[in-house]
């Protein structure tokens, strides 16, 4: 696919790791915020061929995985009302909450509808005006533009029978909260490359300044990451603490203004709980005033700090604060699986336990 | 499996009805009618068990294989198949996996109340057409109808029945270190199609599925590469990663195939993307794996070009010594990493 | 959570500010493509699409300055004796 393909060419990749090897004078540390960057680290093998000179740790990068418990619950719980379909992305009904997934849920009678988009979840509620839909809004800055527009279609096709559960989370936020951690070992960050997509980067710089860390605005591909990875080592080693852009093909310094428009109609920055993290503060989105009639905390009842709980083996907090690397929590591999996890990182196919457990080279099999 | 619940508020069936009721299934008039007219009337001129208990096969010379599957695809109807093609191509191709001519199909229909009788005609035209188009006769069958909710529309078994044409028995377990892998087309295109319609997720072209039956392909396999032909298995639900599971499980061995060869055709591929697949995961229905000696690989991979319309096969890795990870794919810059077996189906995802 | 994939706008259909669709093509496969993002995209750009929505016009004057520098990566390492 043009614009796919040429990314992900072996040769050039090859020169990269090469010209990263050939620049790096110590093992540094660098943190990408993305799942689907972990997802092709890992997948590609880019993690195992920089071992000794960059360590890579992936950090809170799957929205699905720090969506808190609480909202899981409440997901499933209306799934299990009359008349109410819980709409989703397909990563996020694998997730554990309390007791169920939504998908163990749907086994139970529950009523859970798989979309591609959000958009989607709205069309389908003008179809079946009998039902009630409910959006579990999840996802990262890229997300909030698709789940904002839904809002708005809804609100202009009159919809009574349309409702978002709104849990995006913001990107930067976490960032500080993990330049906040005592024992924090970032050198560098890859920012996202779709979130600042929609966000543009202007708002790092500031952030890179104050933390004294480089943040290299990174695609997804092999060739967009291993770009990244070089332009990080290069700023460390010249003691450059910026924010440059390697995603120019689709990020500009100022972001889409039209998007962020968008998404300012509808939501606001609030306090978000994350899985495994707590409260930060302006971690997340909640809709406006003016959209209340969308927002499922005011359609349904819901009871805020409902008992909520995570099963205590899961070490994904360490994981995702690169505290630990997935091997390193004991329960990896036997305990939890992405068949049966115990803890969100693992049931994401972005989630950075579940992409080691997918993709991690067997090092007996690769001596070499 | 559910199986109709008796009940004592039975709507009587009216000639002017065009949906299914349940007095089609209980032994009456109605049901009577439903089979005579609408079922055994498309498999003229075959012998349908119809006036008796037990439908004749006469004598099978020669080594007998069996084996049965049921049916339960959601949507019905999906591009370039439905529930009725698919119920012969699937049954068809488990016995010609195996080695085995097909002769004989049994079928057995459970019908949800409700269904348009028109669904039922057209599902079981397919059927008769797939049935002819595979040379196989439809010797016996039975229509059970369950109240409302308790299938969706149509569930379908078929067992076959046939015989073996060689005396060479093929099975993982006699797969090699060093045998080949080959892929007999692209791959990825049943599940896609399913997916899409199942899921309305509007493409244009709409993915096509890949069923069709592989008898004749399997045959001159058989026939041509012997005993040199470890085993073959269609790729259905799981896709090649279920298969290579399989085939480790039962061979001891390690399967290592490489991503890059993996046949996809590109419209396969845009969409995998979009919708965040793996198409090793994915689902096929007339595309399969087989494992053949390093040797025979040519000849293999000729025969297969000549019998499937798409073309293309593929050697996509081999049978190595076992380490530790039973299935490896080698990926992005050449390591090779392991395959997780398939545990659930596929869902789209945008993560 | 940004699985985000290139297209080609092939058709605009709905040029509304809340409900702007275009026709956008991947690998030969079309699909119908929220706009509401990005309405000054014109047939034939390349738009990422996020979620049934397209978030960006895709720069093809810096995908073709990246790749042209790779080009020159391989040449100059090729020099380098190994």
């Amino acid at each position: 696919m043009k614009y796919l393909d040429e990314f992900r060419d072996v040769t050039v990749a090859r020169k990269l790791i090469e010209q990263i090897r050939n620049r790096v004078t110590r093992p540094w540390v660098v943190m990408d915020v993305c799942g689907g960057q972990t997802h092709s680290l890992v997948r590609y093998g880019i993690e195992s061929e920089l071992a000794g000179c960059v360590e890579l740790i992936h950090g809170p990068g799957c929205p699905v995985c720090v969506t808190s418990v609480e909202l899981i619950d409440f997901a499933v719980t209306l799934s299990g009302q009359p008349k109410t379909i819980v709409a989703s992305f397909g990563d996020m009904i694998r997730v554990p909450g309390s007791n169920d997934s939504l998908m163990q849920s749907r086994s139970r009678g529950g009523k859970v509808k798989i979309v591609y988009s959000p958009l989607d979840a709205v069309t389908f509620a003008a179809q079946n005006p009998e039902l009630q839909i409910v959006f579990f809004a999840v996802g990262f800055e890229t997300t909030a533009p698709a789940t904002a527009l839904a809002v708005l279609q809804a609100a202009k096709l009159g919809l009574t029978n349309f409702s978002v559960l709104p849990a995006h989370v913001r990107v930067l936020p976490a960032m500080q909260t993990i330049m906040e951690m005592p024992d924090n070992r970032v050198d560098a960050f890859l920012a996202a490359g779709h979130v600042c997509s929609i966000t543009g980067f202007a708002h790092y710089e500031p952030f890179a300044c104050e933390y004294q860390v480089p943040v290299v605005v990174t695609g997804f591909e092999p060739i967009d990451l291993l770009e990244g990875i070089l332009r990080s080592v290069e700023m460390l080693e010249q003691g450059i603490l910026a924010v440059d852009n390697r995603y120019g093909r689709s990020v500009q310094r100022e972001g889409n203004v039209t998007a962020q428009a968008l998404v300012d109609r509808v939501y606001i920055a609030d306090d978000r709980d994350w899985r495994g993290f707590g409260t930060i503060s302006g971690g997340g989105y909640r809709l406006r005033s003016q959209h209340a009639n969308f927002d499922a905390f005011n359609r349904f009842p819901y009871k805020h700090g409902a008992r909520a709980s995570q099963k205590s083996e899961c070490r994904g907090a360490e994981v995702m604060s690169g505290r630990i690397k997935p091997k390193q929590c004991p329960a990896f591999g036997t305990a939890c699986t992405p068949e049966s996890p115990l803890g969100a990182p693992m049931v994401s196919s972005e989630g950075a336990c579940a992409a080691y457990f997918r993709f991690e080279p067997v090092l007996m099999e690769n001596p070499q | 499996m559910t199986v109709a619940k008796p009940t004592s508020t039975c709507p009587v069936a009216s000639n002017g009805s065009n949906t299914i009721m349940l007095s089609h299934g209980e032994g009456g008039r109605a049901m009577r009618r439903l089979i005579r007219d609408r079922i055994a009337a498309k498999f003229a001129g075959e012998t349908v068990q119809l006036h008796s208990d037990a439908a004749s096969l006469g004598k099978i010379i020669g080594e007998i294989a069996m084996t049965t599957d049921s049916y339960v695809v959601s949507p019905i109807f999906f591009p370039g198949g439905d529930i009725g093609s698919l119920a012969v191509h699937g049954t068809v191709n488990d016995l010609a996996m195996a080695g085995a001519k097909p002769l004989y199909l049994t079928l057995a229909l459970i019908l949800e109340e409700g269904l348009p009788l028109e669904t039922l005609d057209r599902v079981i035209t397919s059927i008769a057409a797939a049935a002819r188009v595979c040379d196989v006769q439809v010797v016996a069958g039975d229509t059970k109808v369950v109240s409302k909710g308790a299938v969706d529309g149509i569930f379908i078994n078929t067992t076959g029945i046939g015989v073996f044409h060689s005396d060479h028995r093929m099975s993982g377990s006699s797969i090699q270190p060093g045998d080949a892998l080959i892929v007999s087309g692209p791959i990825a295109r049943h599940g896609l199609a399913v997916l899409a319609a199942r899921e309305s997720i509007v493409l244009d072209p709409p993915p096509i599925t890949d069923s069709a039956p592989l008898h004749h392909v399997a045959q001159e396999l058989v026939d041509v590469v012997g005993g040199d032909l470890r085993t073959m298995r269609d790729a259905t639900r799981g896709g090649v990663a279920a298969v290579l599971h399989e085939w480790a499980e039962e061979s001891g061995q390690a399967m290592w195939i490489e991503e890059v060869r993996l046949p996809l055709l590109p419209e396969s591929h845009g969409v995998c993307e979009l919708l965040g697949l793996d198409p090793l995961f994915v689902a096929n229905e007339g595309t399969f794996v087989a494992a053949v000696a390093p040797h025979r690989i040519a000849d293999a991979m000729a025969i297969m070009q000549r019998h499937i319309s798409l073309g293309a096969p593929a050697h996509i890795g081999q049978a190595r010594i076992r380490q530790l990870s039973p299935v490896l794919v080698a990926r992005g810059l050449g390591a090779d990493h392991p395959l997780d077996e398939p545990f659930a189906a596929m869902l789209p995802r945008i993560c | 959570m940004c699985l985000g994939v290139p297209g080609r706008i092939v058709r605009w259909i709905d040029h509304d500010p809340t409900f702007a669709k275009a026709e956008v093509e991947f690998s030969g496969v079309s699909r119908v493509v929220h706009m509401a993002c990005v309405p000054e995209a014109i047939i034939g750009q390349y738009v990422i699409v996020h979620a049934g929505i397209a978030i960006c016009v895709l720069d093809e004057s810096e995908a073709e300055k990246t790749l042209a520098a790779f080009s020159t990566l391989e040449e100059v390492d090729d020099e380098i004796p190994r």
